[in-house]
């Protein structure tokens, strides 16, 4: 089944001093990377730092200020479907009447089109996609029934669905047990073998040195990129987090307690 | 039983009426799921009140009065998704702004004319044994242009109400799709002018689909079942009317809201009945 999930071509994601705001008020400076096809980028930064901003302008909704976004060299919104999100748990509405089978399908809308209906391939993609997050036995169950974790496999399971080249999952371990951490981890493998570009924002710092190839260290500008080793030295931890880090015996503990309880970043 | 379900239908007055009512019954429903689900009753209960300056307005030019509030609204609906689509202020407060606005508007357009009590107390509350057979082309019509564009829309609207993000990530124009379903909602609120009035329409878009929501857990069955119920209602509250002699539109909403009361006592798994059992 990995074979089918092969993207046509390798993904490339390239930032050129990328610039996003609000209001008026600039949260993203002059961002530059490029991330390989196949690259694992884990972002991390103190809250506000940027990196939802950085995943809504991947996605196109949030328009730029400046530089360019190219995916495989070409400028974002040539491509179709080609990026996947997976938002943060609180910003779904829990409540609405969809089943998990349908939450999946909705990946393969692209597919399908505004009038289209599901052909028997896109049925057999949604239930893959099911087996491979283990949710297979919800698929008719109402999304607002699971726990926190199981909901978080739903919309994984949907980006999968969607066969994206790039796939932005947004804090996918915040707040989750540890068998839907496990199957997240898991899944980065496998999009890893399948040459799927993936970026994933986190607090957890020592997971991002642990399981990524590069880490993006973010605080309204780009602090450091490159290897875990390279990025995540403690001068440069400092600098991103600013005075809520604190060195015990070469051990970086950043003070980002409410990260979790307070509105996304 | 046959006869006291037949005889009200001997008068023309009453078959139309009472198709208009069903047909409108179905249609708030179907679009009133998207209501519930997005939150915007207060919206729909706003463009319902910010109509009367366009049924003012082709009242003292003698004009139809379908056609002045089909305008009216649908101007009100494309405002409010301008005031609040840049982000620059609170949808609600938009809404509040407007709402107020236009419906002092058409009630001092309204109350130059002599016959201001009557003419107003139809457009709140409306008149559904006043329905010509031209009306209810209309409604006929107007009411099966929206159930088809709901259903012809099915996936991009389903999709703009429960993951905008997931529309941007398709490149799907979400904007398009938002103000779509405005117009919509401003095409109900109009063929509903006649049989319920600008006074409880909002009820007619809540209350089946509200009751439906409490019963499933899939849109579309959703859909289908807000559609019963607010066919009923209508019907059930039409029959009310002209054997208790009450006002149409109150005995259509009471009956609704019956049906609602029911499925939060006893709907499976949610209502409150459901509840204490399991302690």
């Amino acid at each position: 089944m990995a074979e089918q999930m092969i993207p046509a071509s390798p993904a490339r994601l390239e930032l050129q001093g990328v610039s996003v705001g609000y209001n008026g008020r600039l949260a993203l400076s002059d961002v530059s990377f490029q991330a390989p096809h196949g690259g694992q980028v884990a972002i991390v930064g103190p809250n506000g730092a940027g990196k939802s901003t950085l995943f809504k302008a991947l996605v196109g909704l949030l328009p730029l200020r400046g530089g360019r976004i190219l995916i495989h060299g070409q400028a974002l919104g040539q491509h179709k479907d080609c990026v996947a999100y997976v938002p943060q748990r609180e910003a779904v509405d829990w409540r609405f009447p969809v089943t998990v089978a349908d939450v999946v399908m909705m990946g393969r809308y692209n597919r399908q089109g505004w009038f289209g209906q599901p052909s028997a391939a896109d049925r057999q993609a949604v239930r893959r996609c099911l087996e491979q997050l283990g949710i297979a036995p919800l698929a008719g169950r109402s999304i607002g029934d699971l726990s926190g974790g199981q909901q978080q496999r739903v919309f994984l399971a949907r980006a999968l669905a969607q066969e994206p080249h790039i796939l932005l999952l947004d804090e996918p371990f915040t707040g989750v047990d540890a068998t839907t951490q496990e199957a997240t981890l898991d899944l980065l493998d496998a999009l890893r073998a399948q040459g799927v570009t993936t970026m994933v924002s986190t607090h957890d710092l020592s997971l991002a040195a642990r399981r990524f190839e590069y880490v993006l260290l973010l605080n309204r500008e780009v602090i450091a990129f490159g290897s875990p080793r390279a990025a995540l030295s403690a001068e440069k931890i400092q600098r991103a987090f600013g005075g809520r880090v604190l060195f015990v015996e070469g051990v970086a503990v950043v003070d980002d307690c409410c990260a979790e309880a307070s509105a996304p970043c | 039983m046959l006869t006291w379900l037949l005889e009200p239908l001997t008068y023309g007055f009453m078959q139309r009426g009472l198709l208009a009512s069903v047909i409108v019954g179905v249609v708030c429903a179907v679009v009133g799921c998207y209501v519930v689900l997005r939150g915007m009753a207060f919206l729909g209960d706003a463009l319902a009140h910010a109509i009367l300056p366009g049924v003012a307005v082709a009242y003292l030019l003698g004009g139809n009065l379908t056609a002045g509030a089909l305008i009216a609204a649908v101007i009100v609906a494309l405002l409010i998704g301008l005031f609040s689509r840049q982000g620059a202020m609170r949808e609600d407060t938009a809404i509040g702004i407007l709402f107020a606005a236009a419906l002092s508007l058409g009630v001092a357009l309204i109350s130059s004319v002599r016959t201001f009590a009557v003419d107003l107390s139809h457009i709140l509350f409306g008149n559904v044994l006043g329905v010509s057979a031209a009306d209810l082309g209309l409604v006929a019509g107007l009411g099966g242009g929206v159930l088809l564009a709901v259903v012809a829309f099915y996936k991009p609207l389903l999709v703009v109400s429960f993951d905008p993000v997931l529309a941007a990530t398709l490149r799907w124009p979400a904007e398009l799709f938002r103000n779509l379903l405005l117009v919509l909602l401003a095409l109900t609120i109009v063929i509903s002018l006649q049989t319920v009035g600008v006074g409880l329409v909002a009820a007619m878009l809540v209350t089946p689909a509200a009751t439906a929501n409490l019963l499933t857990r899939r849109l579309p069955t959703m859909m289908a079942l807000a559609a019963l119920i607010g066919a009923l209602s209508a019907m059930v509250g039409l029959y009310l009317s002209y054997y208790a002699n009450v006002a149409s539109g109150a005995a259509v909403v009471l009956v609704c809201t019956g049906f609602f009361m029911v499925a939060l006592l006893v709907a499976p798994g949610r209502g409150w009945l459901w509840r204490l059992r399991r302690g």
